[in-house]
Order: structure tokens, then sequence, then C-alpha cells
């Protein structure tokens, strides 16, 4: 007679805090064995309560809440917020703020896909990677930095157009970086392709199909490695991305390792598009010439009237949005970022509602992880490509 | 500080320069303060923001290892010192004592930016304003986010305080 035994599933808790959630998630993990049976996200350790922080700022003041919400490509979600205020005014902005809109929004997604393929290699256990990427991610955020004065969380671009002028020898700093870039892209291939605990970890890691990507509202990168061509930049295009040459990556497998190759293909043509937009850029204003949107020159402050009080009107009492709602959805790094802004007329948002694409994909989570291995959901996370700001807001 | 141990941290060349019959006279405190503070292992503990420009100072350019900072601990019991690198949640600010309290002695907290500082730009109803309402902060980092060079100052500082600091080594201070 054998001893009878019974088998009961085991549940594991992994973070908030923990190395590998890139950040503080929280996953209650259910596994038979090695297996894992049911993965439930719970989301909420970062929650901000930027909605609620929108409705108590000026217009202009709220676009800084949007880059503490996705930190790591705070020039998309800027952006998304400056395009659906526009919308409401009805702004256009000038030709150079639009290209170095473009310029600054593919710099981010280079910079952002860096970190992403930084820490997702770390997770797997190649600890150089991180070391490379944020090598090159610094030259990036030098250029940020040149710009707005700061590395991250820049909120650069305005409300009827950018800051301010980019600095003297800047466009040499692009042009080097982009030009060195298919040189570091070549040896972090070299190092990952056709490794093979890469390829093991990644390949056949996560799978989920165009129809789960559709039915869980996932975007981006994720979705294109499932073989739909859907790309915001292609599709509704927005600052005239329509006039630039650039191809959208699509895979069909759906696994990590393809998210791994739709995100390095992208920065590639990210860098295409950045040879583009320094070939149009000409000088030219910056932001629109409406002194209640835009402020007036630092120079004229001190010399005309008009000026100095157009300034302080627009720094203490804002300017006021026509009533209305519209959204502006753009293709962040991470897939569709969204605003969505309904004014009353006055000088605050009456409701500031973001569409992060973290959240959506993060839901996505435990359809592609059930049944693997508790290791491969490390991989999974990794490869989402989530930030937590972005999922909590 | 003890005389012997100023040599002793400086560099190789002074103790080849003493010979071999060189010995130093100082206190248990002091070489224990000194092992201390140039061994700070901090937790990895990424918040928001802050944790990226975190990540950036453990990366080349900066590289927090000059300063003997660079064993990030994925364990808090393996680990004597908590960046607090971000915004703290109502939710998550358990979660932050937890893991302080899972660090064992000696343990100094860095409130990293404005938000573990203060609250930030978050004075809302999600955000824990400030910190130091939950663990102990010896040193307050400013900037949203800090520059890397921003939190090397501040772990110099910390340095500084624990070369100065009190007897309070196995002391339990109360928040």
């Amino acid at each position: 007679m054998g001893v009878a035994t019974e088998t009961k599933p085991m549940v594991i808790n992994m973070g908030p805090q923990h190395p590998a959630t890139h950040g503080v998630l929280r996953l209650v993990v259910e596994l038979d064995g090695e297996v894992v049976r049911s993965v439930s996200p719970e989301i909420g350790y970062l929650h901000t309560g930027f909605e609620k922080s929108g409705e108590s700022l000026r217009y202009q003041q709220a676009c800084t809440l949007t880059d503490r919400m996705d930190y790591l490509s705070p020039h998309a979600n800027n952006l998304a917020y400056v395009l659906a205020v526009e919308k409401l005014m009805g702004l256009e902005v000038p030709p150079r703020a639009r290209l170095l809109r473009i310029l600054f929004a593919e710099l981010g997604r280079i910079a952002s896909h860096l970190v992403w393929l930084g820490t997702h290699a770390m997770d797997i256990g190649a600890q150089g990677l991180f070391f490379y990427c944020f090598r090159e991610r610094e030259k990036i955020l030098d250029m940020v930095e040149a710009s707005a004065g700061v590395r991250l969380n820049p909120s650069y671009f305005r409300i009827g157009g950018v800051m301010r002028d980019v600095p003297e020898g800047f466009e040499t700093m692009v042009r080097e970086f982009v030009d060195e870039l298919p040189q570091w892209m070549a040896s972090y291939r070299a190092l990952l392709d056709r490794n093979p605990i890469w390829r093991e970890r990644l390949v056949g890691n996560a799978v989920i199909d165009a129809q789960t990507c559709a039915r869980y509202g996932v975007t981006g990168p994720i979705l294109r490695a499932a073989g739909v061509n859907r790309d915001l930049r292609k599709v509704s295009p927005y600052l005239g991305y329509e006039t630039f040459e650039f191809d959208v990556p699509v895979f069909t497998h759906g696994d990590s390792y393809d998210r791994y190759q739709v995100r390095l293909a992208e920065m590639m043509e990210s860098r295409r598009i950045v040879y583009q937009v320094l070939e149009r850029l000409e000088p030219g204003p910056v932001a629109v010439d409406d002194w209640k949107v835009a402020p007036p020159p630092k120079e004229y402050l001190g010399r005309d009237m008009e000026a100095l009080i157009h300034h302080f009107k627009l720094f203490t009492q804002g300017f006021h949005v026509p009533a209305g709602e519209a959204y502006a959805g753009v293709e962040g790094p991470r897939g569709e970022i969204g605003f969505y802004v309904v004014s009353d007329g006055g000088a605050k948002p009456y409701r500031f509602r973001p569409r992060t694409p973290s959240f959506f994909n993060l839901q996505a989570l435990p359809t592609m992880t059930v049944g693997s291995l508790v290791a491969d959901v490390i991989t999974a996370i990794g490869s989402i490509d989530i930030v937590l700001g972005d999922v909590d807001r | 500080m003890a005389e012997g141990l100023e040599a002793f941290e400086g560099a190789g060349g002074a103790s080849a320069a003493l010979g071999g019959d060189a010995f130093f006279l100082t206190t248990l405190k002091t070489m224990v303060r000194w092992a201390e503070r140039n061994s700070l292992w901090p937790a990895t503990f990424g918040l928001a923001c802050c944790a990226i420009e975190m990540m950036a100072t453990a990366g080349l350019r900066f590289d927090i290892s000059r300063f003997g900072a660079e064993v990030f601990r994925a364990s808090p019991r393996q680990a004597d010192l908590m960046i607090v690198s971000g915004r703290v949640s109502q939710k998550m600010a358990p979660v932050v004592r937890n893991v302080y309290d899972q660090m064992p002695h000696p343990k100094w907290v860095i409130a990293m930016g404005a938000c573990a500082s203060c609250g930030g730009i978050f004075d809302n109803y999600a955000i824990v304003q400030g910190v130091d309402r939950v663990v102990p902060v010896d040193v307050y980092v400013p900037g949203c986010p800090p520059t890397p060079d921003g939190l090397l100052y501040g772990i110099m500082k910390l340095q500084d305080k624990i070369r100065a600091g009190a007897d309070r080594v196995f002391e339990e201070r109360a928040v």
C-alpha cells in the first residue's frame, strides 16, 4: 500500500518589492510544481491620482503631470496631451515646433526601447546589456537636457509649440548619435540574436495572438509582433507623420522573441525619421505667435509692458479653453497613449483622462503566462515592457 | 577620526612607505564606521521616475561603485541602505515600512526626490506627503527627479553623517 499523497497548488506572491517586476507590480501566482496555474496582477501600488490632480491644475501646468506617468517616454505623453488641448483650441503649431516634436518623440522611442532592452536582458541574466544600453541612453538624455534643462520629465512640448528652441550645435549632437546607432545595434544583436540562452528563454514565450490582443486592447510592439500592422503614425497620422518615409515592422509569432525583433527594428525606423527631420529642420518660430497661449520671448519682458502683462497673466491665470471635449492618441513606445480632455470653458481641465498603454498591455499577462513555467513569467513581464507609473497613474 | 585610518583610507602607497612593521591605533567604533560608510549596500527598491535615475547612477557614466554602493541587493535582509526613489502611495506605504523593518541594523534611508521628501507636486489623496511619515530619513535629495550627481552627493552626505554620527548603530529610532 502506497502512502496517500495530496497535491495542493502553491500560491506565491511576487512583488511589490521584487527586482524583476519593473517597479511596484504585485503578482499573485498560483503554481502547480513549477507550472503556472493562474496569475493575477494586483496594481495600484503607484497610484498617484493623476486624473484628480489634472483637474486642479491649469492647462499648461497639467502638462508636467503627463511626464511622470510614463517616465521612460515623457515626450510621447506630453505630445498626446498637448495635441488634445490644441485640438480643443484649434491651434496650429509652426512647422519647426512640429518637427522638433517629431524629433523628440522618436528619440524618446529609442531611449525607451534602450531601457527596455537593458532591463529585459538583465532579467534574463545578461547583465552587461544594461550597462551598454544605459551608456547609449545617456546621449539622448544629454539632448533632452540641452533642450529642456532636465534629463527626465522635461515637459518640453507646451500647448502651442515647444518650450524653447534647441541650442546651437544641437543638430550635430543628434546626427552623431544617429550615425553611431547602427554600430551599437549590431553589437546588441551580436550579443543576443543567436545567443542560445536568450533564444531559449524568449522563443515561444508568452505567446499572444491578434484576436486576444484586440480583446484586451493591447497595442504597440506586442500587437505588431502578433502580426497586426497597426501604428497610429500610419493609421491616423498626426504632426505630419504621413509625409515621412518609414516602415512599420511586423512579425507573426506573437512571442517574446518577436517583440524583441519588433522593438529593435523600430529603433532603426525611428533613426530614419530623425534623419528626415534633420533635413527638413529650418529656422523659425517654435511656438504660436499668440501671447495669450505661448509666453512672449524672454528678452521682451524688460522693455515691453504689454509683454510683461501677458507673461504675468499667462503664468498666474493661464488661458481659457473653449468648452468641449477632445481625444488625441499617439503611438508611444509601448502603444497607444491617448488623452481625453474635457473643458468647461475655464482655465483648468474639467476632465483629464489618460489612456495609458501599459495598463491594457498588462491585462494580457495572465493569458500569456498560464501554463508556462514560473521563470517564464519574469520573461513575459520584461517583454511586455510595462511602466508602473503608466499602469497605476 | 584616528590618524591611522586616514592613511589606511588614502592609498596603498602609504602603507608601502610605512613598511611591513607599520600599525594603526584606532577605536573599534571608528573602524566599524569606516567599513560601514564605504560599503553601503542599497536595497533594489525602485518606485517611480527617480528609480530610473537611480539605475542611471549605477550605469557606466556615473558609476556608483566609486562610492562602494553598487551592490544592489534584491533582498532587504542583505541591504543596509534604502533609497526611496519615487512617490510613495498610500497603498505602498505599509510595504515601504515592511521593507525597512526587514533590513538588518545598522541601516539608513535616503529620500530621493521631491515626492519621497515631501510629496512633491502630488499634493493629493493618493500620495504620502513625504516618506519620513513612514520611515526615518537620513538624507533628503531634492529634485524632480534628482540627477545622478545629486544622488551621489546624497550618498556622500550620508557617508559624512555615518563618519560623524552619534553612536546609534544598534539604536532603534521611533518615527
